[in-house]
């Protein structure tokens, strides 16, 4: 009983300490408005140059394996959306290279608090509000466009598949931090889980071939958790042959996949040796 | 002094500036793997959008598109993504002064490090790139997606041509964003808008006869099209005869602009530079 309530005050209180984390680096970003702004057009000329890329070639081709334009924006709007979540909230991780090459790792582990945690808190990018409105607009447009017949069941989906895309890519920034753990450097060839699944699962699963499907329905399942449930949403039988039903079984795959990001992350900190620096 | 003399400064800048970013390896072997994924996904995704379209939609066939992605990516990093930290914080910190103090013109000086630095950076890439992309690609069954050669000698000659113009274009429009320095401080704003631009006009992230017609014809006068569409286009045969030569006009003419204003800047923003401390 005792210990319970221990454990719930402890909980609440990460809770309270992310928070205000949240609100220090807000006050700090806030003393360079300029800096935040250009950052912001940054990041959403980005998107939107993809963005403008992918209607590019569907006004140029018409389709991609039978996805029009509508389709592939709810699809490319649920990636954006998911990914600028979890950059914004896990920024940490991103950056965790640094932390451990500069040797503040050692910092965090004097701490009585949990180092996931502490990483997660150490950097929040606010910059990322502008791709996440960006993500919603086309995402909301597509889901207009291709005509959704709303039902309980989708508005579920919906919500499902935008947590789950969320929860996998904090776990891929979960994962490639801890990877740095051995590596000490960040590797450039790490980019091709994070900003690459961002890339791939802009379109349709069904448009890559066997082996790349495989790595983004099994390796990293980023595939899993977009392609099925927004092929659900919009009422497309799959070609590969999945039953309906999978679509609101598939974003299961992300906390799993954030669970074994987790569990590399714990093998990681206990392999840690300080760079001494 | 001889004009041979004169130069060895800037030869000697080139010469060391290669040397330095030739070591290190590891970053450009990550780099290079990063680049072949790049490269395979956006053939896959090219060739689906070929395979389901009407067979008409394009003058520029998916045979086209191949050497062009490849390409692309092996010459990734001659292109302006970025400004040199070092010379970025030298104006940032002031400490460009010290360079002013040399018998050297900064422009030059500037001009050749950069163009020393992008080379070392690709060739190593580029080497390893056209290994995986000619030799590796059909051995594991996917010769469609394999880097042919050029559309023929002449095409060959234009392409060097062209890409050595497209070097020095990136460098020159690098060394007009520093000198902009001289006011704005922060490096920021280059960072973070410059490589959606370059990207985007130099046919990164869809070549630009895929573009809708009118786009693709505007893009195609801007001097970002030069840095990488232009040469490309060429190797493949989409560019050919007057057409290339024409272009090949740009790419010059955009270079002697952007090489002017980037002399007109520099020389402004050192007049007005106030550097405290000491």
């Amino acid at each position: 009983m005792a210990a319970d309530q221990g454990a719930a005050a402890l909980a609440g209180g990460a809770v309270r300490l992310y928070l205000r984390f949240a609100a220090a680096h807000w006050r700090a970003q806030m003393q360079y408005p300029g800096a935040l702004a250009l950052q912001m057009l940054g990041s959403v000329l980005f998107t939107a140059i993809e963005f403008v890329g992918v209607w590019a070639l569907l006004d140029r081709f018409g389709n991609v394996r039978g996805w029009e334009l509508a389709e592939v924006a709810v699809l490319y709007g649920m990636v954006i959306v998911g990914f600028a979540t979890a950059e914004a909230t896990g920024r940490g991780f991103d950056t965790f290279h640094r932390m451990v090459r500069g040797g503040d790792f050692d910092r965090v582990l004097l701490r009585p608090r949990h180092t996931v945690l502490q990483v997660a808190g150490a950097e929040f990018a606010y910059h990322r509000a502008g791709r996440w409105l960006q993500g919603a607009v086309i995402l909301t447009w597509g889901l207009v466009g291709a005509g959704v017949a709303w039902n309980p069941a989708r508005v579920l989906l919906l919500v499902e598949a935008v947590a789950g895309v969320t929860v996998l890519f904090l776990g891929v920034f979960v994962a490639t931090a801890a990877v740095t753990f051995w590596t000490v450097q960040s590797l450039e060839l790490l980019a091709i889980v994070s900003n690459g699944s961002v890339d791939a699962a802009s379109y349709p699963a069904t448009v890559y071939r066997r082996f790349m499907r495989r790595f983004l329905f099994y390796v990293v399942p980023i595939g899993t958790v977009t392609y099925f449930p927004v092929a659900a949403l919009l009422g497309r039988p799959d070609p590969l042959g999945t039953p309906a039903w999978f679509g609101w079984a598939a974003p299961a795959a992300a906390p799993l996949f954030l669970a074994a990001a987790l569990l590399l992350w714990h093998l990681g900190v206990r392999h840690y040796n300080s760079t001494g620096s | 002094m001889t004009l041979s003399l004169r130069l060895a400064p800037y030869r000697g800048v080139l010469r060391a500036r290669w040397r330095e970013t030739l070591q290190y390896r590891l970053a450009a072997l990550a780099g290079f793997g990063t680049q072949c994924y790049w490269g395979l996904l956006r053939l896959m995704i090219l060739a689906a959008f070929y395979q389901s379209g009407p067979a008409d939609a394009s003058d520029f066939s998916f045979a086209h598109a191949v050497p062009y992605v490849w390409l692309g990516q092996a010459l990734l990093s001659l292109f302006p993504f970025r400004l040199d930290n070092e010379l970025a914080d030298s104006v940032r910190t002031g400490s460009v002064a010290n360079e002013l103090l040399r018998p050297i013109d900064l422009y030059s000086y500037w001009f050749w490090r950069m163009t020393a630095w992008r080379l070392a950076q690709a060739a190593p890439r580029c080497l390893l790139m056209l290994v995986v992309a000619v030799g590796v690609l059909p051995l594991v069954g996917l010769d469609e997606w394999a880097l042919t050669g050029p559309a023929g000698a002449s095409a060959a000659g234009l392409y060097l041509t062209a890409t050595a113009l497209a070097l020095l274009l990136g460098v020159a429009v690098t060394a007009v964003l520093l000198s902009l320095m001289f006011w704005t401080v922060s490096s920021e704003g280059a960072r973070y808008v410059l490589p959606a631009v370059v990207w985007f006009g130099g046919g990164l992230v869809i070549p630009l006869p895929l573009l809708p017609d009118g786009v693709a014809a505007v893009l195609g006068y801007l001097p970002f099209a030069g840095l990488m569409d232009i040469p490309f286009r060429i190797y493949v045969g989409h560019l050919a005869g007057a057409e290339a030569l024409a272009r090949l006009g740009l790419q010059l003419g955009w270079l002697v602009v952007l090489v002017l204003l980037g002399r007109l800047l520099l020389a402004r923003g050192l007049r007005r530079v106030v550097i405290l401390g000491g």
